[in-house]
């Protein structure tokens, strides 16, 4: 431990963890709410998860078990240095694992392994307000909340039917919380948004340019907006993921060469390699060649 | 029609710190009636209209309405909440410039659509089904139903505006110049959609004009206000063609004659 020794534990002061920490139970105590909470200055850009981070030095303990997610993927920037981060400032043990961690920050994804009562999912939000881009006054969209006045948010789902044909919000896709409050799932793919409804883990959104934090409570209603006759949807892929072979899962396009190839993976790293050390394999797997390669007699 | 009147209003004053806004107007509007005020720029009519609107609240008196189911309630009593739900249901406002009543980033169909939207109408083909008859109501085409008022001219904003404010049937609009900024054959036009529009659906409406032609066309009673004050009311016809008070002497007499 001495050589965390000039950093309090995960680096936010007591002080300050304290003020989140009533931020976070407040958000609790009314689901959906975005509660203003002081942000701090972290040791990394706005839009880079400053939000998360906070939340997550809040919460964190020295049992936890963290786990950082971007996109889906334990291996991009964003979630290695985020992970390097806390285990350096409160010498946490870090996993890939969703199944072992106790803590999930992520960046717009929730995991297809199911969470757990023991589980902690914290997302980073870059922009909580889900009437921002029909109601820029903040004045105003603080009341409609107060009021639960929400018809505008059909308006914007109403706007995509009429020049889509059908509700084309893929993402960010607005839900509303116990019957209550219209909330922003934070970017994540509408996808995962019947993963929120009555899930049993802690749902801790944060905020940290736009100083807010909000939650979802275990076992709370989150139901997708839509209309009667245009009811929601979750995407669809055609094919299974081309390396573990899963279907139903949210799959990433992957450019293979510049001759038009590609190929649909899971964005979720760990449950992909899970499923292939499983002995699951998909029709692009190099297993799948190996084994095809034996089969074929040589020329 | 009935013999209750829709909205009474009791010494409605309302002051700028030492300036006078309005002061001391009563007067009753009735079910199906078109009320003009008129008067120069700064004379307190949209302050007047703010203050009914609720849009103000007032320095003193009192303004009751009568509710879909009877009953008497005093605006400036009402919770923000109720105040705000009569606003887009029972009433329509109807700004002198488009796009301070219009949401101009959506859609024409979005902007009728809203208030049904708002008091909870989810579904989307019956929600297409009336704006598109509000816009033909209107005059506007109904292939302009997916764009954005933006692009629309300066009249057919206006007429998008009324559309938006209509389409829940309220029974009290309140217009705030809605001739003003444009020229004079799209003046006309709009006036005449207005005035059948009130007809047929049996409107009652508060008219701020310092137009006397669109309140002799369209209302049938006017207020003619000056310095704050109310100097003299009655049937429209019989204010234009024979005023009495020096004032209105001297607006009719202003009116160019081509």
């Amino acid at each position: 431990m001495t050589d965390i020794a000039t950093y309090n534990f995960a680096y936010l002061d007591e002080q300050t963890k304290r003020m989140i920490r009533r931020a976070i139970l407040k958000g609790i105590a009314i689901p959906g709410y975005q509660v203003p909470f002081a942000s701090r200055e972290m040791p990394m850009p706005y839009g880079w998860g400053t939000g998360g981070v906070q939340v997550t030095a809040s919460i964190i303990g020295p049992d936890d078990v963290l786990k950082v997610i971007d996109q889906g993927a334990d291996d991009t920037t964003n979630a290695v240095s985020i992970r390097a981060f806390f285990k350096k400032v409160a010498n946490v043990a870090v996993t890939t694992e969703t199944a072992k961690a106790t803590i999930i920050q992520t960046r717009h994804r929730i995991p297809e392994h199911p969470l757990n009562a023991d589980q902690v999912l914290v997302f980073q939000v870059p922009i909580p307000e889900p009437l921002r881009f029909l109601e820029p006054r903040e004045t105003e969209t603080r009341k409609m909340h107060a009021l639960e006045e929400y018809g505008l948010m059909h308006v914007k789902l109403y706007e995509d039917i009429a020049r889509h044909g059908r509700i084309a919000t893929t993402y960010a896709y607005p839900v509303k919380v116990e019957g209550r409050y219209v909330m922003d799932p934070s970017p994540t793919p509408k996808f995962d948004n019947p993963k929120m409804h009555r899930s049993p883990a802690l749902q801790l959104f944060g905020a940290g340019r736009e100083k807010r934090i909000y939650a979802v409570p275990p076992f709370t209603d989150v139901v997708s907006l839509d209309f009667e006759d245009h009811p929601f949807e979750v995407q669809t892929f055609d094919q299974p993921c081309a390396l573990c072979g899963a279907g139903n899962v949210y799959l990433d396009e992957v450019i293979l060469d510049d001759h038009g190839g590609h190929m649909f993976v899971c964005s979720d790293t760990d449950h992909c390699e899970k499923r292939r050390a499983d002995g699951h394999h998909g029709h692009l797997a190099p297993e799948t060649h190996l084994a095809l390669e034996a089969k074929e007699p040589a020329e | 029609m009935t013999d209750e009147p829709l909205l009474r209003v009791s010494a409605l004053s309302k002051f700028y710190g030492s300036r006078v806004g309005c002061e001391n107007v009563t007067f009753d509007l009735w079910p199906g009636e078109v009320l003009a005020v008129v008067g120069e720029s700064g004379s307190g009519k949209t302050t007047l209209l703010n203050c009914l609107s609720t849009r103000l609240l007032p320095s003193s008196g009192t303004a009751s309405y009568r509710m879909r189911d009877g009953q008497w309630r005093e605006l400036y009593r009402m919770s923000e909440a109720e105040r705000r739900f009569l606003m887009r249901t029972d009433w329509g406002f109807v700004h002198q410039n488009p796009a301070d009543g219009l949401r101009m980033t959506v859609s024409a169909g979005a902007n009728v659509g809203e208030r049904l939207m708002a008091v909870g109408d989810r579904h989307y083909g019956r929600i297409r089904a009336t704006a598109v008859d509000w816009l033909s109501r209107v005059e506007i085409d109904e292939d302009r139903i997916d764009d954005e008022p933006r692009a629309f001219s300066g009249g057919m904003r206006q007429r998008l505006q009324i559309a938006r404010n209509l389409v829940t049937s309220p029974r009290l609009v309140f217009m705030d110049e809605p001739t003003g900024g444009l020229d004079v054959s799209v003046q006309a036009r709009l006036l005449d959609l207005l005035r059948g529009l009130v007809t047929d659906l049996g409107l009652a409406a508060i008219v701020v004009t310092h137009d006397l032609a669109v309140a002799r066309l369209l209302s049938q009673r006017m207020m003619v206000m000056k310095d704050g004050r109310v100097v003299e009311s009655g049937l429209t016809d019989r204010v234009l063609d024979d005023p009495r008070a020096p004032y209105t002497q001297l607006l009719v007499s202003s009116i160019l004659q081509v």
